[in-house]
């Protein structure tokens, strides 16, 4: 135990801390420094982690864990809720680890350059390390109520870099946007945490994973007929639409592209982003169990995927592109994971990272050269001005296709193929799932290719449409813009090799990352031999005829077809352009009614109810009796002493005076009479005098308060006790009426 | 020195306690109505001082009446209370007369306009 786990995420957040405690006062240099350097030595720790430490034990399904300290612990027996702060690196979250570091690091590197002229140079640094720590923690943690901390953390993160140039009021509410539309999936993610807790009684991921057995509390039914499991998983599955940008809640992350380029490859493509495909997979045992809830995260990705990539053929601005772009991958890696195909998902959210984080990249690095345009209709010719950066998208470009030997290529073909294959669905009577997801997949594949080829040909090739002004002004980024574009275009072009459909030459173990996966995630999906060489060549296929079908739009520009389907169906390419106008839905359906309510609440309650009649009226109240008390006021010293010295007088009376009985205690037996002129039963202190007089001339005088009196003759009579104070020589006296026969 | 002052004094024809107490309770009767009734700001002062010296001579009074030294120990403490109010009473004075040229109490209502 060279380096304990803790350390991964620590490191960024010390370099955060630093950075927004003294980054202002540092040079430039020494900010990159500490902010680069804190990446690269958590990457470090993670690397030896994962290739030193993590295959000693990940054989017999073990991992490494690092219990800092019990965060929190209440109850005890069965319903026991006991949560450590503590850390666990298996494949899975190892594999997340390094992508995080790795990538994180190199667009640290990126950065460097990207935001040199930026004036809060510090801040978005001290940012982009906090972003790590907490991406770091949502993977590492060994319970859910960790890994929220990591989700939180890492949407709070987003929200500050979305919102990084916060005086343009676009870019703040696109913060708040992406922020709120978070807060819906959370709700989710709680209330699906809480029903696993109620029902799988731990939060714990290795104590889920052993408890999630067909047998276990989750499988009884919960609502309308359905498993506690089903509703947990549906719930979380909410959490993870949100935070991953799925239908119906992906309308923040095109509006996030309004965060600096280099937050948009890191957060918004290769890492936060993934988190809810991560969590599935991370929970795969629990949702194993409710066939009907893969199928609805299933098919919910396919959707995404198909709808995102239609949104894509109309958009002009190149980071929106790219923007609906990874919303259609993540939808990809949905389908993977929801099909039982947790090896296809992860693997694809790996091979996205490169290739998508190189794609913004590339994106900052052609915007950096179009004097910060995006606008894809002013670009056009790029490809001789920006020789890297036109190497490295190309690369991106064909891995996103699924050009063969490219990564996508074999991880969006294990997605397809593994949809097609899928057994997973078959006792519940949901076969065509599958199925049709599988035909989903493909079209937004064909999607896919032509609307990123359709970018590629647009900016790259063609004569420039740009102004001579800016023309002018195009140059290839600085090498520290550069270096990280090409070593992520190496990871896109070569990484697909970890997932190598070994099985298919009888080498299964050529597949490294399901060999890698299978202690974590249980056995890789057996694909048919005949299936899989198939969907090689239709996904080969798909890609190559969607990039011929851009050319034949966009090659060199806009074409003539191009033309004519604009001008054949003139609305529905503005409905495309416009996104379909979901914006718009949810603003009449959602916020609109919000806001009549808040509207509404706001009119009533608060300016009626608690201004007028809270604040106001507790106002004015305090007024009425102000202006009454000041009617006894006179302002004259000495009149208050007067009164002063009154009410002294009058305590000094009070405290004299004998104590009495509030009334006398008479007991009438025949024709006498017992009575008790103690008050409240209790014997006096004081020195007292007791006088009864009985009404029928006898008269007593005597220290004790109790008197026995009888009478001759029958009648009533008033007897008249009266208490003297010996001392003070006051008196008071009591009365009370009797009858005696 | 006897034992208990009482013990002592048993016998003897030392004033009674009542007689310590009526003059006490006259002083603090006079200095009251000098606080109340004068307009002069020293004088009320002067006043305020016969309250605090006749609550002094009571509890001398029972002290000696009780043998207790209790009653001396409040005295003292009651000196130097009324000693502080003399300083603070005074310096309240000095700043009224410069803010205002009098320290009649009339004039001195700000506190009601």
């Amino acid at each position: 135990m060279l380096f304990n786990l803790r350390l991964i995420p620590l490191m960024p957040f010390i370099g955060a801390a630093l950075l927004m405690l003294f980054g202002r006062r540092w040079k430039r240099d020494t900010v990159v420094l500490v902010a680069a350097g804190a990446v690269l030595a958590s990457c470090f720790v993670a690397f030896d982690a994962f290739f030193t430490r993590l295959p000693e034990v990940a054989e017999t399904g073990g991992a490494l864990t690092d219990v800092v300290w019990t965060w929190f612990s209440v109850g005890s027996g069965d319903t026991a809720l006991k949560v450590d702060l503590a850390f666990r690196m298996d494949a899975l979250s190892g594999l997340l680890c390094l992508i995080i570091t790795f990538i994180g690091f190199l667009i640290h590197v990126y950065s460097a350059g990207y935001m040199a002229h930026e004036a809060d140079y510090a801040r978005f640094f001290a940012y982009l390390n906090l972003f790590c720590g907490a991406m770091l923690v949502l993977v590492l943690g060994d319970s859910l109520p960790v890994m929220f901390v990591g989700w939180e953390g890492v949407g709070l993160c987003s929200y500050l870099l979305i919102g990084f140039w916060y005086t343009d009021n676009a870019n703040a509410d696109a913060g708040k946007k992406a922020f709120i539309t978070n807060r819906v999936g959370d709700f989710g993610f709680l209330l699906g945490m809480f029903l696993l807790f109620q029902y799988g009684g731990s939060l714990n991921f290795a104590e889920i994973t052993a408890g999630a057995t067909p047998s276990s509390a989750l499988m009884q039914p919960f609502w309308l007929g359905q498993p506690v499991v089903f509703w947990a998983a549906l719930l979380l599955f909410v959490g993870a639409c949100g935070k991953s940008a799925q239908i119906p809640l992906y309308v923040w992350l095109p509006d996030a592209m309004a965060g600096p380029t280099p937050v948009s490859a890191l957060i918004h493509a290769a890492t936060m982003v993934t988190a809810g495909v991560y969590m599935v997979a991370r929970l795969h045992a629990v949702y194993l169990l409710s066939p009907l809830a893969m199928a609805i995260v299933a098919l919910v990705g396919a959707a995404t995927a198909v709808f995102a990539a239609i949104i894509g053929f109309a958009q002009n601005d190149f980071k929106k592109v790219l923007a609906y772009s990874t919303v259609s991958q993540l939808g990809f890696m949905f389908a993977g994971v929801g099909t039982g195909n947790f090896d296809g998902g992860i693997f694809h959210l790996f091979t996205h990272a490169f290739f998508k984080a190189g794609l913004f990249l590339c994106a900052g690095s052609v915007m950096h050269a179009m004097s910060g345009s995006g606008d894809i209709t002013r670009m056009g010719g790029l490809g001789k001005k920006l020789p890297w950066t036109h190497g490295v998208f190309v690369v991106c470009w064909l891995a996103i296709c699924g050009i063969p030997i490219f990564s996508g290529f074999f991880s969006k073909d294990a997605i397809i193929a593994g949809a097609f294959a899928t057994d997973l669905y078959r006792e519940a009577g949901l076969a065509w799932v599958g199925k049709l997801v599988s035909f989903m997949l493909m079209a937004a594949a064909l999607g896919t290719a032509f609307y990123m080829s359709r970018l590629y040909f647009l900016v790259f090739t063609g004569p420039s449409r740009a102004d001579a002004e800016t023309q002018k002004h195009i140059h290839e980024s600085p090498g520290v813009m550069v270096g990280p574009l090409v070593l992520l275009a190496i990871g896109a072009a070569l990484g697909g090799f970890i997932g190598i459909p070994g099985a298919l030459v009888d080498h299964p173990e050529l597949n490294l990352i399901g060999h890698l996966f299978e202690p974590v995630l249980g056995h890789e999906l057996e694909i048919p031999h005949g299936i899989e060489i198939a969907f090689i060549v239709i996904s080969t296929a798909i890609a190559a005829s969607g990039i011929m079908l851009a050319w034949a739009f966009y090659g060199r520009g806009y074409r003539e077809p191009a033309h004519q389907v604009a001008f054949k169906f003139p609305r529905f390419v503005a409905l495309v352009r416009d996104k379909f106008r979901v914006d718009e839905l949810y603003d009449a359906i959602i916020i609109r009614p919000l806001r009549g309510l808040a509207r509404l609440l706001f009119q009533v309650v608060d300016r009626v109810l608690i201004d007028k009649f809270l604040v106001e009226g507790v106002g004015a109240a305090v007024d009425v009796i102000g202006r009454i008390a000041r009617f006894f006021q006179m302002g004259d010293a000495q009149r208050y002493m007067a009164v002063f010295a009154i009410g002294a007088a009058g305590l000094v009376f009070f405290a004299s005076r004998p104590p009495v009985p509030d009334d006398l205690r008479v007991t009438v037996e025949g024709m006498s009479v017992q009575v008790d002129a103690r008050r409240s039963g209790r014997p006096s202190a004081r020195e007292l005098q007791y006088s009864f007089d009985f009404d029928d001339g006898r008269e007593e005088k005597q220290t004790v308060p109790e008197a026995h009196h009888a009478y001759r003759q029958p009648g009533r009579y008033t007897i008249k006790v009266t208490v003297t104070d010996l001392r003070w020589g006051t008196s008071k006296s009591l009365k009370q009426k009797v009858e005696v026969q | 020195m006897p034992a208990t002052p009482t013990a002592a004094r048993e016998g003897t024809t030392d004033m009674p306690t009542s007689y310590y107490l009526i003059l006490s309770f006259v002083l603090f009767l006079i200095g009251t109505s000098g606080v109340l009734l004068r307009r002069n700001a020293l004088i009320v002062l002067m006043g305020i001082e016969l309250q605090l010296n006749a609550g002094n001579l009571a509890l001398l009074a029972f002290s000696r009446q009780l043998g207790d030294q209790k009653g001396h120990a409040f005295a003292f403490v009651i000196i130097a209370l009324a000693a502080a109010e003399a300083a603070v009473g005074l310096a309240i004075l000095v700043a009224l007369f410069r803010s205002r040229q009098t320290i009649n109490l009339d004039e001195a209502s700000l506190m009601k306009r």
